[in-house]
Parts: C-alpha cells; structure tokens; sequence
C-alpha cells in the first residue's frame, strides 16, 4: 500500500487536516487503503501490477561516504586513472565475464519488454563494455545479436529453455527467486497471455498465466548442486553460473549457492521490480536491498570465499551512489532493471518519434487509468511509451537506435558517478570502495549497514545495544 | 540438506556385514553433503536389566577414556566396560545406568552423549563423510541395522551437535533429509509439554515431536500419522528404534527416497547410486514411497518370514 | 581420451577409467570426427549427467544403473539405459530418444521440447512435470503429481497413475491405462476420439509396448483454469 500524502500524517487534528482533507485523515485506513478495500469487494480478484516496493525503506540514500579529508588523499579526477573493470565468475568457469563496468542490466523477459527494448538494452549495454540477462520466456535472436555479454536465466518455469540458446549464451543465471516476489508463483489473474509471447512458451493465446514457484527438475541446496553440474556439464564448464535469489533469508541462501557451485551470487531485494505480480508479495515480502547486501557479504566472508565467489546485488539501484555504496558494503557488481527503463522513457510523458520528436502520451495514460510518473501497469501490456508492450504499433515508440543511445547514457553516467565517489575516497579502483568509507544517516540503516551513526562511533547492535 | 542412508539386514548370520555395506552406501552419498556426518548403528543388545550403552564424544579430543571409565566405575561401584575410538566412546555400564547417566550429564561437561539404549551406537563428527567412516571404524561394525547421513549445512550452523542421526529417549534416533518450515512453533508447543532442545534444528524439532507422541502411547506408525499434521513442509524422515528401520516422506514428497529390498536386507538412500553395489541388487524390489507412506521394517518378524 | 574403438563405427567408454566430464567433453566436441556411430558406457555405476547435452545422430547405451539428469537436454541422440536411472531423466530433451530399461526416479521427462522418454518399469512422481512438447510412455505406473503443469506433449502410462494427475494441465494429453488415484486440479476424464487411438498407438509401437489402445483413458485439461476470472471492473 503506498501513501499518497509527502510526509508522514499524524494523529493530531492539525490545521492542514481540516482545511485540506476535511477532517481527521487515519494513519492506517488512509484513502489508499479505502480504495483499496472498496476495490477487492468489487472485483474480488487481488491487485496485481509492475514495479517493484514503492513505500520508504532504508536504503542507500540513507548513506554518505566519508571522501577524502587531510588523512585521507583523494585522485584527480581525469588523469588519475579509477579502474572499473569487473570480472565475473572466475571461479569454476573457463571463459569468465569481463566488464568493464560494475553495472549490469538484469533479467527482464522478452514478453514483458518489446523486442526494440531488448535490442537497445542490448546494444546500450555492449557500448558500455556490460552485460543483459534474458528472462522469463527465453532467448531471442535480437538480444543475442544485440548484446555482446548475455547472461541466460533458467527460471522455474522454463519457457523457451533450450540447450542451444545455452550454448550460445555468456553465462548462466538459476533463478530461485526474485525480490519484488521471493517464493511466489501462483495464478496472474487475467494477465493474458498474447500471441507472440504464447508461441514462445508453447501456451494457448489468451488464456491467463500460471507461474511455477518451484523449478520442476530439482528441490532443495543438495539437489540444486547436481543441476549446477549439469549445466555445467552441457556447456562443458565454459560458463559462469549464477544463482539469484529474492532477498529473505540471505545469509542461509548465500551459504547455500556458494555450496551448491554458485560462481556468482545474485541477491534481489525487495525493491527489485517485475513485470506484473501480486501486489502482496512485491510490497510485503522480501527485505531491502540495503539489508540483504550486508547479509550476503557476511556469508561470502563467514565462508572465506571473498575474490572467488562474485556478488551482484539489485533492487532499487538508481544512481551511481547506490553503485558505490552497494560496492563499499560488498558487491562486486550491481544490477539494474527499473532504472534502465525510466532511461527509455517509462514513466514519461512523452515518447519520441524517430527517436527525435517528443509525442505526448498522456491520453494513453489515462487510458489505463493513471498518470505519467505513477504508472506500474505493466501487466497490461499497454505501455503508453510503447517499453512493456508487444502491440506492433506502440513498441514502435521505441526508436532502438535512440534507446541504445540512451541506455548507453545513463549507464555511462553511473560508471562516471562510481568512478567519482571512488577517486573522491582516494580508491584507484571502485572495488577498493571498503564499508569504512560510509557512515549512516539514521539508526535503521546503521543497523542493516552495520555502519556508524554519522558523527559517532555507534553501530547498533554491534558496538553496544 | 543431505543425503541419508539406511540398511537393516534380515538375516541375523550376516550382521557382520552391515558396517561394510553400510559405509560403502555412505561415502556414496558423500556428494549430497559433506560438511558432516553421522551413524546409528543397532549392534550387540546389552542383556542386563539395569544396564545400558551410552554413545559419548569428547569434542575437545585428547579424552582418556580408560580413566573416564575407571571414573564411572568407581562412582558406580559397578562394572563399566567401553570401547574407545578416538574422540567417541561407547560406555557400558553394566547396572545402575540411571546414575550413570546422571553422574555424565551433571559431573563431566567435557563429554557429549550422544545416545542412550540398549543396542544403539551413535558416532558424528565434522569432515568428509570418507574420513569419518574410516576414523571410527564404520566398516567392523556388525549389528541388525544401520542409519546415516551426509549433511550440506542449511539453516543452522555446521557443528558436530547438528549432524544427524538425532537421538531422543532410548534406541531412538532420527534422520532427516529436507527442510521444515514451522520448527519454531512446533519447539515452542513440545518446550510446553516439559521437552527440553539441544538445538534450534528442524530435526531435532520432529525427533522431540515424535518422542512425544511415543510418550502418550502412540506406536511409531501412529507417532508418523500424527506428524503429518503438525509438521509442514519437505521431508523425509529415516527412524531407527531398537528393533525398527522405518521410512517416511511428506504429503508433497519432494525429497528423494530410494528402497531396494531383497530376501537379505533392506536398503535405503536419497540416490539410487548409493545401492548400485550392493549384493543381488539387480534383482532387488526397488522403488520409491509416495507421499505418506509409512513403512515399517521390524528386524525380528523380517527375520522370521525368511 | 578415447577407448577400445570395436570397429569404426562403435566405440566404448569405460567411466570407472574416464570420469563423466571427460565423456561429455568428447561427445560435445570429439566424437564428430571419429564418425561413430554407437557409444557403449561402461560401468556407470549411478553417475550423473551421462550423455547430457547431446546433439549428434548416435547411439549411446549406457550398460548399467544411472544417476541424475542422464541425457539432459538431448538433441537427435538415442540413449538407452540398461539398467534404472535416477531424477531428472532426458529433462528438456528437444528431440531422439531415451529409453530406461528399468525404473526412473522423479522428474522424468521434465519440461521437453520435443523426442520420446521410454520408460520401461515404473517412473516415480512429477512424471512429465512442465512439458513443453515431448512425449513419454511408462511401461508402468507414475507417481503423484504426474504431468503436472504440462503443457503439450502427451504422457502415456500402461499401469496406474498416483494422486494429483495432470495437475493445472494445459494442453498436454495423458493416457492411462490402469487406475488413476486421483486427478489433479482442471484436469478430467474425456472419451478417447479416433485420434487418440492413432496416436496412441504409435507411441507405444515406438515404445514397444503390445497393449491396444482400446484399454486407455483420456485425460486432458478441463481448461477451466483457463480464464480464471471475468473483465476487471465488470459492471453488473
């Protein structure tokens, strides 16, 4: 449930309530959750929608770092040179993936985005020297030629899964779960599925989809080991392997990818978006990001696998702050899927035509019943900047050259941020970022940072109550 | 999560064989888990109405055991004969067992029991399953029937207290490969009835679970029926009781389980792999319990039937 | 590393002398040129991953028990398993044939995309589990959860079939010869059409199974699940 109002609403009959909302406004039965209610007795159906956790939870944001001070000597930016290079998967695999970025793009079905999205995905992400990730519903040929580094997930349900995108594929990703829904699966009611996307996942068109929880060969870490070898063993140990999970029980779950074979760990916090799930699982299960890299770090270290085992973090990564912060807590690389999209244009007012004139797409908004810049209808497949759509007319409202350049953009943009913070705390390598650079700004994320309190040397829970 | 082995042999001629084949269709399993490992064996019954075996551990190491039962004997004034094998030892006293016992738990914190009965021996310790076989002589055990495990540590940590078999009352013991989901409630509820936890582990939740249940009278199948009510989520459970080899998977039956009988014995395991060897297995029923299904294996009516 | 080569045409594999991983290696990459045309696997011993991953037009039997995953993801080869093999057999097998001449363990089959999964003795649970277009004939029964979520293919089984069969099926079909225990959600009994009796029976001639397709039923998703629910919003 999200709540309309900017700042926090108080008990207290204030002159504001009166005068604006013309009474007292209840903290818990606010007018979201009115509608809300008023809404599930009508439809009886539950909500479902895109995006990932929209309300307030500690995050990055609620982190600075401590650059460069007398004893502590910053680089010059420009001429001093700050590495970014990042090399995934080095630990079982022959050909390891070699970025020349921390940042990533992650797994977004083809299905969910059109197929000028993926290419421009795809091409934004090879002119940066990084990485795109298939998802659920499988390979495509445009990805595949598009993107220089392709991570291939196999997710539970398998749609499209096949030995020869495998083969041809950079890496591979065992998904086990996802942030914005760790553990879900279940019935997307009515999210029918279109024609193009049924042929890809061998299902009747226009029939509602069903997603699997559970993957439908193997159960459990000690299960899990032996299909990591399988993989393995079709692809001739060539590929790095990662294993992502939806942020719950971090610690056991790193624990247990590592064990299991894991090259590289990806953790997905709560914050991490979907194309269309349950509102109940993307707002009230999973932890935040900024908790589950802390949790992931510490498993990584409690089994002294630091530098051989590489850990991607997602969720909620916008900027290049949150880059280097989720670096300085621990991650080798970051993901990003939300964000590359808001660079496409989602959520925009416009779409532009020919990649050059800016054509209002408001009315297409307010088709679906919102607004730019609150819109997470996804799941309809109506996208008014033509991004999560596979209507032919509006995915041409992605010119896949302008969206390659404007992926490219941002991803640059936050490599230069990185890069900045790094050489500012005196680091000739974003990876040398270390959590003593950071202090917190509120006790909350002190705690789930394990960081101090800014101004003093409480971390709580760890120097002291 | 883990691999988990069972074996009872039927003919009570060829128990010599039983630590041989047991511990072959063990290092099998090796791959499953191996951060640990543990066996039950049900060996020689101890006869005398007030005696009883203890299976003990010194996780420290270095113990000597000679004057440890030297100790006991005198505190006892009863015979106590032991057989040592590194950092284990089973004790037998031979009478007052009860203040045995007492004088173990309350004067010698050093030492862990690890069972209590009549025929069980228990040995666990940290390290690949292949090491812990040979260390504690798996193999020269002889005795009716076996269960063990290999274990990949999951939601507690890898310590030797957290490797299975898990042992409650007397002869009984517990194994488990999969992972409960409502161990708390289930520790709290039993901690209410007056049962006291070693750990925070799942098992030791559904070994309690079932104590308990044969505590209000229930027999083993009856303990098992119960338990699929109380207990959620994946499991398959191996149980040995003084004169049982028992099998168990939940309603979903996700964790594997694998049982290949013949004239000779019955064997168990999460693979099929670690049966491949064994004698005539080629012509063993072999086959998997679906969800629900208790079996039950008593080694003095399979005995008989032969 | 090569083996005893019988004849230019077959050659044997010894896996008590080169692991698995060397295996796959060279029948990913070697056996191309030696244009073999039969590979005998020696002492398997329940090894997994056996033959995954394939893609030739070969013959490979693997003389004895089986692991996991054995002929995973297979392309144009024809397995055979002397022997029993454990979970996973021929998952997302896209095309050949593999065939166990004893029992298989959970999963078999799981979510193909095309080729035949001959079972001769009994499979155990989640038989057919996510099809995607295979098909699979059990020469005896299958465990709970069979054909669950499957979603194209057809799933023969000549014994009984255990709880929870065809579970939010789509629109694979299964045909059972003996008991069902209990069907799963959306899927239902219908009378077999002429149809299904061709198809019926050339799978089980390509299985080599002798029953007549008179004795099966059919079993094929009530698709009620299919549209769960009406419009958003519907006015009434």
């Amino acid at each position: 449930m999200t709540d309309k109002s900017d700042g926090e609403v108080t008990h207290a009959l204030e002159e504001n309530d009166a005068v604006t909302h013309g009474g007292q406004v209840s903290h818990l039965y606010n007018r979201d959750v009115q509608a809300w209610v008023r809404k599930a007795a009508n439809r009886g159906i539950y909500d479902i929608r895109g995006m990932g956790a929209k309300r307030k939870v500690p995050h990055f944001d609620d982190l600075v770092f401590l650059t460069a001070s007398a004893s502590r000597y910053p680089l010059e930016g420009y001429r001093e040179k700050c590495e970014t290079r990042t090399v995934l998967g080095g630990r079982n695999a022959k050909k390891p993936l070699e970025l020349d970025t921390p940042v990533t793009i992650a797994g977004m079905s083809f299905g969910s985005l059109s197929a000028n999205v993926k290419e421009a995905l795809g091409r934004g992400a090879s002119a940066v020297g990084t990485s795109t990730t298939t998802g659920d519903g499988g390979m495509t040929d445009e990805e595949r030629r598009s993107s220089k580094m392709l991570v291939y997930q196999c997710l539970p349900s398998r749609y499209g899964f096949n030995p020869d995108d495998l083969r041809r594929a950079d890496a591979v990703e065992v998904v086990i779960g996802q942030g914005a829904k760790p553990g879900g699966g279940g019935m997307l009611l009515g999210q029918k599925i279109s024609e193009r996307v049924a042929s890809m996942r061998t299902l009747p068109a226009g029939i509602d989809q069903r997603s699997a929880s559970r993957h439908p060969d193997w159960t459990g870490p000690d299960d899990l080991t032996i299909k990591l070898e399988e993989l393995r063993e079709i692809t001739d140990w060539e590929l790095p392997i990662y294993v992502k999970i939806g942020a719950t029980r971090v610690e056991n779950d790193v624990k247990l990818a590592v064990k299991a074979g894991a090259d590289v760990v990806v953790v997905d916090g709560m914050q991490g978006g979907t194309a269309a799930t349950q509102d109940v699982y993307i707002e009230h299960a999973g932890i935040p990001t900024l908790a589950a890299v802390v949790q992931a770090n510490a498993a990584l270290e409690e089994l002294d696998v630091k530098g051989e085992v590489q850990l991607v973090v997602s969720g909620g990564i916008r900027t290049g702050a949150d880059v280097a912060k989720a670096i300085a807590l621990g991650a080798d690389a970051v993901s990003i899927g939300q964000a590359v999209l808001l660079a496409l244009g989602c959520n925009d007012h416009v779409w532009y035509k020919d990649g050059k004139t800016p054509i209002s797409a408001v009315e297409d908004y307010e088709k679906l019943g919102t607004k730019p810049g609150v819109c997470h209808h996804m799941q309809t497949g109506r996208c008014p900047v033509g991004i999560t759509t596979q209507d032919p007319e509006l995915e041409k409202r992605v010119d896949p050259e302008w969206g390659a350049k404007r992926v490219r953009n941002y991803l640059q943009v936050l490599n230069m941020e990185v890069a900045t913070l790094a050489r500012a705390c005196g680091k000739s390598d974003v990876h040398h970022l270390e959590r003593e650079d950071l202090v917190a700004l509120t006790i909350e994320s002190a705690a789930m940072a394990k960081v101090p309190l800014a101004g003093t040397d409480w971390i709580p829970g760890v120097t002291g109550f | 999560m883990c691999g988990i082995v069972g074996l009872l042999i039927k003919d009570p001629d060829k128990r010599e064989l039983l630590g041989r084949l047991g511990t072959e269709m063990l290092e099998g399993m090796a791959t499953r888990g191996r951060d640990s490992a543990g066996l039950a064996a049900y060996t020689d019954e101890v006869e005398e109405e007030d005696a009883r075996k203890f299976s003990l551990y010194a996780p420290e190491g270095n113990l000597d055991w000679r004057a440890f039962a030297d100790g006991m004997q005198d505190h006892l004034d009863r015979e106590v004969t032991f057989e040592a094998k590194g950092n284990h030892a089973v004790i037998v006293p031979h009478g007052s067992a009860e203040v045995a016992w007492r004088w173990v738990v309350e004067e010698h914190p050093e030492v862990s029991p690890l069972s209590v009965g009549r025929s069980i021996e228990v040995y666990k310790d940290i390290g690949h399953p292949a090491d812990i076989a040979k260390r504690y002589g798996f193999g020269d055990l002889a005795g009716s029937h076996v269960v063990a495990h290999t274990r990949m540590a999951t939601e507690s940590a890898v310590t030797w207290a957290h490797a299975h078999p898990f042992t409650v009352g007397e002869d009984f013991c517990l194994i488990h490969n999969g992972s409960l989901s409502n161990p708390n409630n289930l520790r709290r509820m039993l901690q209410r009835r007056g049962m006291h936890f070693d750990t925070d582990n799942d098992t030791e939740a559904a070994a309690r679970f079932l104590e308990w249940r044969l505590r209000e009278g229930d027999d083993l199948e009856a303990a098992i029926e119960a338990g699929f009510e109380e207990l959620d989520g994946f499991y398959t459970f191996l149980i040995g009781t003084k004169d049982e080899l028992a099998l168990v998977r939940d309603p979903f039956a996700c964790k594997p389980a694998v049982v290949a009988e013949t004239d000779d014995y019955v064997a168990i395991s999460s693979e099929f792999r670690s049966l491949a060897y064994l004698p005539g297995v080629n012509d063993a029923d072999v086959f998997e319990p679906g969800p629900e299904e208790i079996f039950v294996w008593n080694k003095k009516s399979v005995a008989a039937k032969r | 590393m090569e083996q005893e080569v019988r004849s230019r045409k077959a050659l044997e594999w010894d896996l008590s002398e080169s692991p698995v991983r060397q295996l796959n290696n060279y029948l990913h990459h070697e056996m191309a040129q030696d244009d073999v045309e039969e590979v005998r696997i020696l002492n398997p011993d329940g090894a997994h991953h056996i033959a995954v991953g394939m893609d030739a037009p070969v013959r490979v039997e693997v003389m004895g028990n089986a692991g996991y995953y054995i002929g995973g993801m297979n392309k144009q080869a024809e397995i055979t398993v002397h022997g029993s093999a454990g979970w996973s057999v021929a998952e997302n097998i896209m095309s050949g044939v593999v065939r166990i001449d004893g029992y298989v363990s959970e999963c078999a089959g799981a979510s193909g995309h095309g080729g035949l999964v001959v079972v001769e003795k009994d499979a155990s649970s989640r038989c057919g589990i996510s099809m995607k277009g295979n098909d699979i004939v059990v020469g005896g029964d299958v465990g709970h959860f069979s054909a669950f979520m499957a979603q194209k293919g057809h799933l023969v089984v000549c014994g009984d079939a255990g709880d929870g069969l065809g579970d939010s099926l789509y629109e694979a079909v299964i045909y059972v010869r003996g008991e069902v225990k209990s069907l799963g959600a959306d899927a239902q009994e219908e009378p077999m059409t002429g149809e299904d009796h061709a198809t019926l029976a050339g799978l089980l001639e390509r299985a080599g199974f002798d029953h007549r397709p008179e004795d099966f039923k059919r079993v094929a998703s009530a698709r009620k699940l299919y549209h769960w629910n009406s419009e958003h919003d519907q006015e009434y």
